[in-house]
């Protein structure tokens, strides 16, 4: 069975990440840079500098630096942001909720344009409207997400003001929500003004997130209908007096449903990296915000978290593709 | 196996003409806009009517001339230092171009070089080589642009370093598939039984068969680049000071939106016609090579 | 008594080629009539142009097909979508590509019968059940469950003919059944049809290039060359005295049990350049000749 592979997987995660958390953590500190000088006011003094250098504990030599951080961690401590005075592992969990959100918004959104895409593409197979249909996915591959998010902003944030352009919510909304799964938890609870308000933030950012997966998924899902279409038990089926949508829908999309999730399942990792600068664009309160004031402060502590908790995500994102294409293809379960 | 065919198959002009038809309206499209980019970075200093870098404080965030407030004299409008958007677009495509083709170069360098070794030399060379790429690529592209010029500084070099230290592996396994694939084959064998030595080889038989791929990526990659600088203008670490590239002028543009959106907007056309129509001019020369090639 | 299956004149032709040159052909009720000829003559078309299945660039330019008496191709749609699978089913040539891959074989066998017998998904899946014992399949509730990768070609075949006859069909379109499989499972696929059509009275058009398989299971044949129809008559006449000159080559040319195993007797390239020039002639004529 698949599951021996997946245990195997599982187990290959912690050196995995203790392999990047030694990346990181060797790469930030031979980089030129000094966080400690990024943030104390001009005219500091040598010995205020020196004092909150050990206090981070930045005097100490590489190794042993790496060593209390791994001790820290491990009782789930990641230190103290050096940028934003808290504690990183406070900041990650007060942001990751939202970006997860966005996140799993966006991959909704993905699937819902690039399948439709694709269906369109194989029903206009073979006339002209097909090559308008092959186009505009390749029009919409040509632009990154950021480049979406800028032209969504000016679109709809500003030239058409249909929606806001910054923040996950109104500030004068009042929330009293118990965990930071905004939009999760006020769907759960029933309270829809609310999750309306939301996605109304959301809704932007996501489809600029989505659009250029969707172009992939789309273009991955059509070419695996057209072949799937060709093979032998789909033209048999025609033999048999089903419908041509019947084909379609019964037979020849779970087939091509597997390569597609296999090539294009991994690329959602995409979504994932593209919310360092469409979360910047939007003013959106998640991780990937961070990020990049996190790079130019040289804050090591949090850019050490992030980089960790992208990690987790990246290879729980593989793993969760992995499985997804073992369900679809019951050829793979057998060994 | 019938005669090894000693003859290289390196595209003789004929047969790329030819194969130029089989591009299609990509090629042509993608090409005509290339083309206009071009001539524009080229002859800035005669298009733009005024000078980048001029402030007129008097004038500052006028709109385009062809809305209420707009000046005849500024076309397209003035930023927050009243100076000429118009002017400021036509020297961003310059840079964009000189940054592109400079950072698309180098990439195309490095990357076939070591995509030739790698492919040709096999063994452990090949297996060191495709590790490191493996690794690479498994940095996001973007984060890993954003730490390399934050760790640089700002300006123009630290963009193109960024660019070509992120993307040159799009180089190197396309290269390397290539040339492995060529060397396979029987003209570059029978090449060696001739007792070409194996730089010549490489040389003479498998880069002419790769020049006419290296030509499309290398269009793709400038669209990469030109996406990368404005990455970074918008992480604030691209060019210092006033020179003016797209992706400071977002950047600025993005702050001053709601009262000025010319300013964000206008670039972004820019930026859409170049990116496309590079990628359509990659495209379309994929398609003219590739049947060629195959045969 | 009307015939079954009737084909009038049928010219089919793939771009310039000239696939079918007019062919009429008639198979009677029950009547299990084999079609024979080398690879290209042309035999797969008619099969297929029953059910449809005639590839894009292919186009019937003049004659009619006929199912008990209706003419398949001025049907309506819909029509013509509710015979097939139920009273014209096709046995395809190769089971392992014939089959679904993410579907278990209940599933598919149930689709079918839901579809054109209106059955629940329960009496459906019994239904099932019971056509594989009617295949010879043991342990059916087990086999029902399976993929078709988890079942061996012979099985799978079966499990195809099983389909085949599903809802009682009066004509089977068999599409070479037993050329993807090898020589033991072969006889066993050939009883196995032998056995359901006579259990349903179907008639069957056998498609084949191996004339030992049509003498075995065929009470009549027709011998196809370059789209068109040669000989035909009761199999046990054509194959003892066959009239045709093509159909001596082809009958000399076949290895046989009580022949030493000599040196092979291939059909005179002489004779297939003569039959092709007449086809090509008939061709002209027919161009020539005022629609």
């Amino acid at each position: 069975m698949r599951w021996g592979e997946i245990i195997r997987r599982l187990v290959l995660v912690p050196p995995t990440l203790f392999g990047v958390a030694v990346i990181v953590f060797v790469l930030l500190r031979v980089v030129p840079g000094d966080p400690i000088a990024m943030m104390v006011p001009p005219g500091a003094s040598e010995a205020d500098i020196g004092r909150l250098r050990a206090l981070y504990g930045l005097d100490q030599p590489i190794l042993q630096q790496f060593a209390s951080w791994l001790g820290q961690v491990s009782s789930g401590d990641f230190g103290r942001s050096i940028s934003v005075r808290q504690s990183v592992s406070d900041l990650l969990l007060m942001r990751l909720p939202a970006t997860i959100e966005l996140t799993l918004l966006a991959t909704l959104i993905a699937l819902l344009i690039g399948v439709l895409a694709a269906l369109t593409g194989i029903l206009t197979r073979g006339r002209p409207a097909e090559w308008a249909v092959d186009g505009g996915i390749g029009a919409l591959l040509a632009i990154p997400d950021f480049l979406w998010a800028l032209i969504l902003l000016l679109l709809f944030g500003v030239l058409i003001p249909l929606l806001p352009i910054s923040g996950r919510i109104d500030p004068q909304i009042d929330i009293g929500f118990h965990s930071n799964f905004y939009l999760i938890e006020s769907l759960l609870t029933g309270r829809f003004g609310v999750a309306f308000a939301l996605l109304h933030h959301m809704i932007l950012p996501a489809l600029a997130l989505a659009l250029p997966f969707a172009a992939i998924v789309a273009r991955l899902l059509k070419a695996s209908l057209v072949e799937a279409e060709d093979q032998d038990y789909a033209q048999i089926a025609r033999a048999r007096g089903y419908t041509q949508s019947a084909i379609l829908l019964n037979e020849v999309f779970p087939n091509a449903l597997i390569p597609t999730v296999a090539l294009g399942g991994v690329q959602v990792t995409l979504l994932l990296g593209g919310t360092v600068l469409v979360e910047r664009i939007f003013s959106y309160e998640g991780i990937g915000n961070m990020a990049i004031d996190a790079v130019i402060n040289r804050d090591f502590p949090l850019i050490q978290g992030l980089v960790l908790t992208f990690a987790v995500m990246f290879i729980a994102l593989n793993l969760l593709v992995d499985l997804v294409v073992t369900l679809l293809d019951p050829r793979l379960r057998h060994g | 196996m019938a005669d090894i065919a000693v003859t290289s198959l390196a595209t003789p002009p004929s047969r790329f003409l030819a194969g130029l038809g089989r591009g299609g309206a990509r090629l042509w499209v993608g090409a005509a806009l290339v083309a206009i980019l071009m001539l524009v970075a080229l002859f800035a200093p005669v298009l733009a009517p005024h000078d980048p870098l001029e402030q007129d404080l008097l004038s500052v965030q006028l709109p385009p001339m062809w809305m209420q407030g707009g000046d005849p004299v500024y076309m397209l409008g003035t930023d927050s230092l009243g100076r000429c958007v118009l002017s400021r677009l036509i020297y961003s495509a310059r840079t964009a171009v000189v940054v592109a083709l400079i950072a698309a170069t180098l990439a195309a360098l490095i990357g076939v070089a070591l995509g030739l070794f790698a492919g040709s030399f096999g063994g452990w060379i090949d297996q060191l080589i495709s590790r490191l790429i493996d690794i690479w690529m498994a940095f996001p592209p973007v984060l890993l642009s954003i730490v390399l010029a934050a760790v640089i500084g700002a300006g123009l070099t630290s963009v193109i370093v960024a660019i070509v230290v992120v993307d040159w592996t799009r180089f190197a396994r396309v290269v390397r598939a290539e040339t492995m694939v060529q060397l396979t084959r029987d003209y570059a064998a029978a090449a060696r039984a001739i007792g070409l030595t194996r730089a010549k080889v490489l040389r003479l038989e498998v880069l002419p068969n790769l020049v006419p791929l290296l030509v499309t990526l290398l269009a793709v990659e400038m669209g990469i680049a030109i996406l990368v600088e404005v990455i970074l203008s918008f992480v604030g670490i691209s060019v210092a000071g006033d020179t003016a590239t797209w992706g400071s002028m977002i950047a600025e543009g993005r702050q001053i939106v709601y009262q000025a959106p010319w300013i964000m907007a206008l670039p972004i056309v820019c930026i859409i016609i170049s990116v496309i129509g590079l990628n359509l001019l990659g495209d379309g020369l994929r398609l003219a090579v590739d049947p060629v090639q195959r045969s | 008594m009307t015939a079954t299956l009737t084909f009038d004149s049928l010219r089919i032709s793939i771009g310039d080629a000239n696939v079918l040159r007019g062919v009429s052909l008639e198979v009677q009720p029950g009547e299990v009539r084999g079609l024979v000829g080398e690879s290209g003559a042309g035999k797969s078309m008619l099969g297929r142009a029953v059910l449809g299945l005639l590839p894009a660039k292919a186009a019937i330019t003049s004659g009619r097909i006929a199912f008990e008496g209706r003419d398949l191709l001025k049907m309506q749609a819909d029509e013509r979508r509710g015979l097939l699978g139920r009273r014209i089913a096709l046995i395809p040539q190769d089971p392992m590509t014939s089959l679904n891959p993410v579907k278990r074989v209940g599933v598919q066998i149930g689709n079918l019968l839901r579809h054109h017998l209106g059955l629940s998904k329960r009496a459906a899946l019994l239904r099932a059940a019971e056509l594989l014992i009617e295949v010879a399949i043991r342990e059916p509730e087990r086999v029902l469950s399976l993929y078709p990768h988890e079942m061996s070609g012979g099985m799978r075949q079966r499990v195809l003919i099983g389909m085949a006859f599903a809802c009682d069909p009066a004509l089977i379109i068999a599409d070479e059944p037993t050329t993807a499989l090898d020589v033991t499972v072969q006889r066993q696929v050939l009883q196995l049809v032998e056995r359901l059509r006579r259990r349903h009275g179907s008639a069957v058009l056998f498609i084949t290039h191996n004339l030992g398989v049509v003498a075995k299971i065929c009470g009549s044949m027709t011998v196809l060359h370059a789209g068109r129809v040669l000989e035909e008559g009761q199999t046990a006449d054509v194959l003892v005295r066959p009239r045709h000159a093509y159909t001596r080559a082809l009958l000399a040319a076949t290895p046989r049990a009580d022949r030493p195993a000599e040196t092979l007797r291939p059909v005179p390239p002489s004779l297939i350049e003569q039959l092709w020039s007449e086809a090509h002639r008939l061709d002209s004529m027919n161009a020539a000749r005022p629609v």
